[in-house]
């Protein structure tokens, strides 16, 4: 193949049936990653016909959404998510043994977040699709799979037939050339891109993520980029593997092993688009010009550099709403904001160097007189690691909460909420009205600015910690 | 699913641009297990204050909105998470179709599979819409056409196997079903396994 994209090659890999114009194409699913909260009205749907889940084995079921971040030791301790997300909690369990799924449940070492236990199990690997009821699917891209969020309906015909009906997307290449300055991590990457195409810069499109600025990061960095491919309004994203890709996933459980492994880099290693692979559409940012940013709105697309004025939106009314339900000014920066509660943790920045780089601004610190400061690791396993390198004693000396594993205060729905009208300053994805509690005004920004600022007790540059 | 090849009704304008899945449902109400009874939680937040009152400014509140079943909404409508529970409870609200200059990929396929239909007009036409709300418009699925009250007809974009299973009332799960020898075949003939 030439002329052809990273993107159109995992598509074609995956083609049971080619789209015409009358009717989509049968899609191919690698991998299918569940939860507790998308999931049970698709079960319902399959008793409903009788329907057995065609491949248990390409299925990985977790829970993350709707569980409490102190620890469970029985179904008892579910009492302090309510009601109603316990009994959600009891039903995924009651799914997965009807329909013979191997749970990563409460007391499992391995669970966590969907989109960090994918990756840290080896499951998700170059060349899969892979598609989970959650937008934030789009993570996986990071080491060239095919990834992207659906609905329940759609996780019914996942769990049913291993296929989805699709339409063949549009690819739009962003390249970032260049080094990016010390101080800058890939969430301050992430945020200006979506700050320069918009929050619907990439509908209808894949993005593949491409240059320098790029291919040097780490693993965990390129997750948290592809993560918030959907904030753009994006399919999925996409990054080609290279040697930290295959470092990554070498010896992790579910990665290929043995000559399995040398088989899959031969066919991993063709996965890159082409020297004349052409984008339907193509953007290109400069990674020296880069700095911390943070946003000031209520979309991700509304975010400025750390020092820089907030802009004045032109007389746009939607964004005067959003400055209204912010209580943020325009002209002045958001380093004068006050914070009350800090947030590091999510599918977006929860892993192990997140909380790293969180921990390194808190060490010899405190936290902020009246500042609340939550880290919530990604997964068991990412708790596991942080406090073999005691960053726990780091993160609770420094009068933060230490937490269980999940999505927590990103979306609010197991009780970790930020109270009506406070100012939270969050590693997570989505700073919508009400996201994280109702009336939560959310600042985000990456783990280094979300802790500089719960030391500071103002929205702060972390550059000025180091 | 429920067949849909005409739909005349009159529209509520929520102008601002960007309404994410968050502000149609919030994700506290998705701890349930049912797709049933969402209707009470769309726009939730929107609708009601922090002591449960309605807000009496909120376009879904006013009297004249009563009965209306179509959404005029700002560009890039349904941005945000991938829950289905946002066409669920716009439709057991009582939408039928939802209007705007964009709307986005995941909410548009998940109002698909479920018979609320998602509609993409010219600036021109959404203005004209925003500035006119609680009109009677007349949208035919079939010729894939919106009516305004003054007669002026105007096409919209829409996939031509989605419209089908709208018109004939298709649920995609039969459609894939058709396809199980391929996907068999498919599974038995790859170079690699998954």
């Amino acid at each position: 193949m030439s002329h052809t994209t990273l993107f159109e090659k995992v598509w074609a890999d995956h083609l049971v049936v080619a789209e015409t114009p009358k009717t989509p194409a049968v899609l191919y699913i690698d991998l299918h990653i569940i939860h507790e909260v998308t999931t049970p009205q698709a079960f319902t749907v399959l008793r409903q016909l009788g329907l057995p889940v065609r491949r248990p084995d390409l299925t990985l079921p977790t829970m993350d959404h709707s569980t409490p971040t102190t620890p469970v030791s029985s179904f008892k301790d579910l009492a302090v998510v309510g009601e109603s997300a316990a009994n959600q909690i009891r039903q995924m369990e009651q799914n997965c043994a009807d329909f013979g799924l191997d749970l990563i449940g409460f007391g499992n070492e391995n669970r966590g977040i969907v989109h960090v236990i994918g990756p840290e199990l080896g499951a998700t690997q170059p060349g899969k699709t892979i598609v989970c009821g959650d937008s934030h699917s789009s993570t996986h891209g990071a080491f060239g799979a095919l990834a992207f969020g659906i609905g329940t309906t759609e996780v019914g015909h996942v769990l049913a037939t291993q296929c989805l009906l699709q339409r063949k997307p549009r690819t739009l290449a962003i390249n970032i050339d260049g080094q990016v300055p010390s101080g800058v991590s890939a969430k301050d990457i992430i945020l200006a891109i979506i700050g320069e195409i918009g929050v619907d810069g990439g509908t209808g499109h894949v993005i593949e993520y491409r240059g320098d600025a790029i291919r040097a990061l780490d693993m965990e960095s390129r997750m948290t980029i592809c993560n918030m491919s959907i904030e753009a309004g994006a399919r999925a994203g996409m990054i080609a593997p290279d040697d930290t890709t295959l470092e990554y996933l070498h010896g992790r459980p579910r990665a290929p092993q043995g000559s399995d492994w040398d088989g899959a880099v031969t066919r991993w290693k063709q996965l890159r688009t082409d020297d004349d692979g052409e984008f339907d559409k193509s953007v290109t940012l400069n990674a020296g010009a880069l700095q911390p940013m943070v946003t000031f709105g209520t979309n991700p697309g509304m975010v400025v550099g750390i020092n820089e004025p907030v802009p004045d939106g032109g007389g746009d009314p939607s964004f005067r709403k959003a400055l209204d339900y912010m209580q943020i000014e325009s002209g002045k920066p958001m380093t004068d904001q006050p914070v009350d509660v800090v947030f590091v943790g999510s599918c977006t920045n929860g892993r192990l160097s997140d909380i790293e780089e969180a921990a390194r601004v808190l060490e010899g610190r405190k936290v902020a007189d009246g500042v609340r400061m939550l880290v919530v690791p990604g997964s068991q396993q990412v708790k596991t690691q942080a406090e073999a390198k005691g960053l726990d004693r780091i993160i609770v000396d420094a009068g933060a909460e230490w937490r269980e594993a999940g999505c927590s205060m990103c979306i609010g729905m197991n009780g970790d909420t930020v109270p009506q009208g406070k100012l939270s300053v969050s590693t997570s994805n989505r700073n919508f009205e009400g996201r994280q509690g109702i009336g939560a005004r959310t600042v985000l920004a990456s783990p280094a600015t979300a802790a500089a600022s719960a030391v500071r007790g103002r929205v702060a540059d972390p550059r000025t910690f180091s | 699913m429920n067949a849909v090849k005409r739909i005349k009704a009159r529209t509520v304008v929520l102008p601002t641009k960007d309404i994410d899945t968050d502000q149609i449902i919030p994700a506290r109400f998705l701890t349930t297990t049912s797709r049933e009874g969402l209707g009470e939680s769309a726009f939730y937040d929107l609708r009601y204050d922090k002591d449960g009152r309605e807000k009496s400014d909120f376009p879904l509140n006013k009297s004249e909105a009563s009965g209306c079943r179509i959404l005029v909404a700002g560009n890039n409508f349904g941005c945000g998470s991938s829950r289905e529970h946002a066409p669920w409870a716009l439709l057991d609200y009582g939408f039928q179709a939802v209007i705007s200059t964009e709307i986005a990929d995941i909410f548009r396929n998940n109002a698909l599979k479920n018979s609320l239909v998602p509609i993409v007009v010219g600036e021109q036409t959404h203005q004209w819409l925003v500035n006119n709300p609680s009109v009677e418009v007349d949208i035919n699925v079939v010729d894939a056409t919106l009516t305004l009250p003054d007669g002026k007809t105007t096409g919209f974009p829409i996939d031509a196997f989605a419209k089908y299973c709208l018109v004939e009332g298709i649920d995609q799960l039969g459609f894939l079903q058709q396809h199980l020898d391929r996907i068999d075949d498919f599974e038995k003939a790859r170079a690699w396994k998954p």
